[in-house]
């Protein structure tokens, strides 16, 4: 077997096979490894998207890997007032619900055809360097070690973010930056099969509780908890079941899958490139902190990392000044709004039920042709005008 | 080295990683489904604080 690649890509979650189609359609030699047996499992997601960020990271929509099409989302106060968004308001942002099973193994087919070679139950256990420069990685595969040199090593290995570390790059995140998350696949219950829902308040505190259809009376039911807020340990399956159990519409159904995670509500690395090295979807940080969505922003930013990668391949390059491209590129389109976003999260896990209830009244109440942050806080002023200057202060 | 005062009881741990992604000192590491605690652990205890199920456990320091 082979033992020397111009990219290995550690992880292959969407972000590792985005990385890998583009810089192996670039003509690179691309190893792709995977520490799991399966592609796209176990899942550790909600599976929500925007057709939006599909289009932006040029991946055409396909039916197969497509588990339900949202017409909008519900977003719940405390005291069980709605405010509904629907297609009309949020024009692209409105989503689809994936099966992430099938969209990572269409993902990694596409990097695969490209000429990618993927090695399953194959984890990398540290990055080899040589006078500071990352030259390849040690791991172990189905049981036996090994040692690959490359070019460059792409860390695409999630929430975990360890190969980053290994290679020096800081991916630590402080307790308020992280949510942890437990979700079930709910069968039988009796919740809007094309509205996402959204639950806010001290039912998950200074997190959300959500409702993700997943066709038919099937959805994944979750909720995630700022780390920060969480008081014993396994908190959160105490809290959902909790939730649940209120819940009639909920409580009545039984579950097909569990699922517990944790998720980044940070704001992006501060540095996600270094000579041989590269950091990718969800290693860098670059989950959106109020949603907690982070498929499309891993796979806009695979692409970048693909190209970019493809062209150092080409002049044999893989120095951090050549990699500087994709730094530039991957910021100039996420980092705005994921900083944004971040300092709106801080905002909104300070707000105590009361405040949320007369949020979601209030844009209950009003009629808003386009869903933006400006339009929300004109919309909120009027009744609320010491809040919506707390916000406007970092708008 | 491993240590051994941390613990990841297996018949809860639903190996998600988010022990190891939440540890500042790379102390955690998850092969596939087993997590392994080593001795750069600083007893920090943010990994027990954090982990959705409540699997992991922490042993007080020995006197």
């Amino acid at each position: 077997m082979r033992t020397d690649y111009d990219i290995i890509v550690v992880g292959g979650g969407p972000a590792g096979s985005m990385t890998a189609y583009h810089a192996a359609k670039k003509g690179a030699r691309v190893l792709m490894i995977e520490k799991r047996q399966e592609i796209g499992a176990s899942l550790r997601c909600a599976e929500g998207i925007s057709r939006k960020g599909l289009d932006k990271a040029m991946i055409p929509v396909d039916k197969r890997w497509v588990s339900a099409e949202m017409k909008g989302a519900k977003l719940v106060s405390p005291n069980g007032s709605v405010f509904r968004i629907d297609e009309s308001q949020a024009g692209d942002e409105v989503g689809l619900v994936l099966e992430r099973h099938r969209f990572d193994k269409y993902l990694a087919e596409r990097a695969a055809k490209a000429g990618t070679e993927i090695r399953l139950k194959t984890a990398a256990t540290s990055v080899i360097k040589e006078g500071g420069v990352v030259k390849g990685i040690t791991g172990v595969s189905f049981g036996e070690p090994f040692k690959l040199t490359a070019g460059c090593v792409v860390a695409a290995d999630g929430f975990e973010s360890q190969v980053g570390r290994w290679g020096g790059l800081d991916t630590v995140l402080k307790m308020s930056d992280i949510t942890s998350c437990f979700q079930y696949r709910l069968t039988g219950i009796k919740t809007e099969p094309d509205f996402c829902e959204f639950v806010l308040g001290k039912v998950a505190p200074g997190g959300y509780a959500w409702v993700f259809p997943k066709g038919g009376d099937t959805a994944n039911v979750g909720m995630g908890v700022l780390a920060s807020m969480l008081k014993r340990p396994g908190d959160v399956k105490m809290y959902i079941d909790k939730w649940i159990k209120k819940d009639p519409r909920l409580s009545c159904g039984q579950p097909l899958e569990a699922v517990a995670a944790a998720v980044s509500v940070s704001p992006p690395v501060e540095k996600s490139i270094a000579d041989g090295l590269l950091l990718v979807g969800d290693a860098a940080r670059v989950i959106d902190p109020i949603t907690g969505g982070g498929i499309a922003n891993g796979c806009i930013m695979g692409k970048f990392a693909g190209e970019v990668l493809g062209d150092c391949v080409q002049a044999k390059d893989f120095s951090e000044a050549a990699l500087k491209p994709y730094e530039r590129l991957w910021r100039d389109e996420l980092e705005n709004k994921l900083y944004r976003n971040w300092m709106a999260k801080e905002k909104m896990t300070t707000l105590t039920d009361a405040q949320l209830d007369g949020v979601i009244e209030t844009l209950a109440e009003c009629d808003i042709h386009e869903m933006n942050v400006y339009n929300i806080l004109a919309a909120l002023k009027q009744k609320m005008p010491d809040l919506v200057k707390e916000f406007e202060e970092f708008i | 080295m491993k240590n051994d005062w941390m613990h990841a009881m297996v018949e809860k741990c639903m190996h998600c990683g988010a022990c190891a992604g939440t540890c500042p000192e790379n102390a955690i590491y998850l092969h596939e489904v087993v997590v392994e605690f080593n001795d750069l652990c600083t007893r920090c205890g943010r990994c027990v604080k954090l982990c959705p199920v409540g699997a992991i456990s922490m042993e007080a320091k020995k006197k």
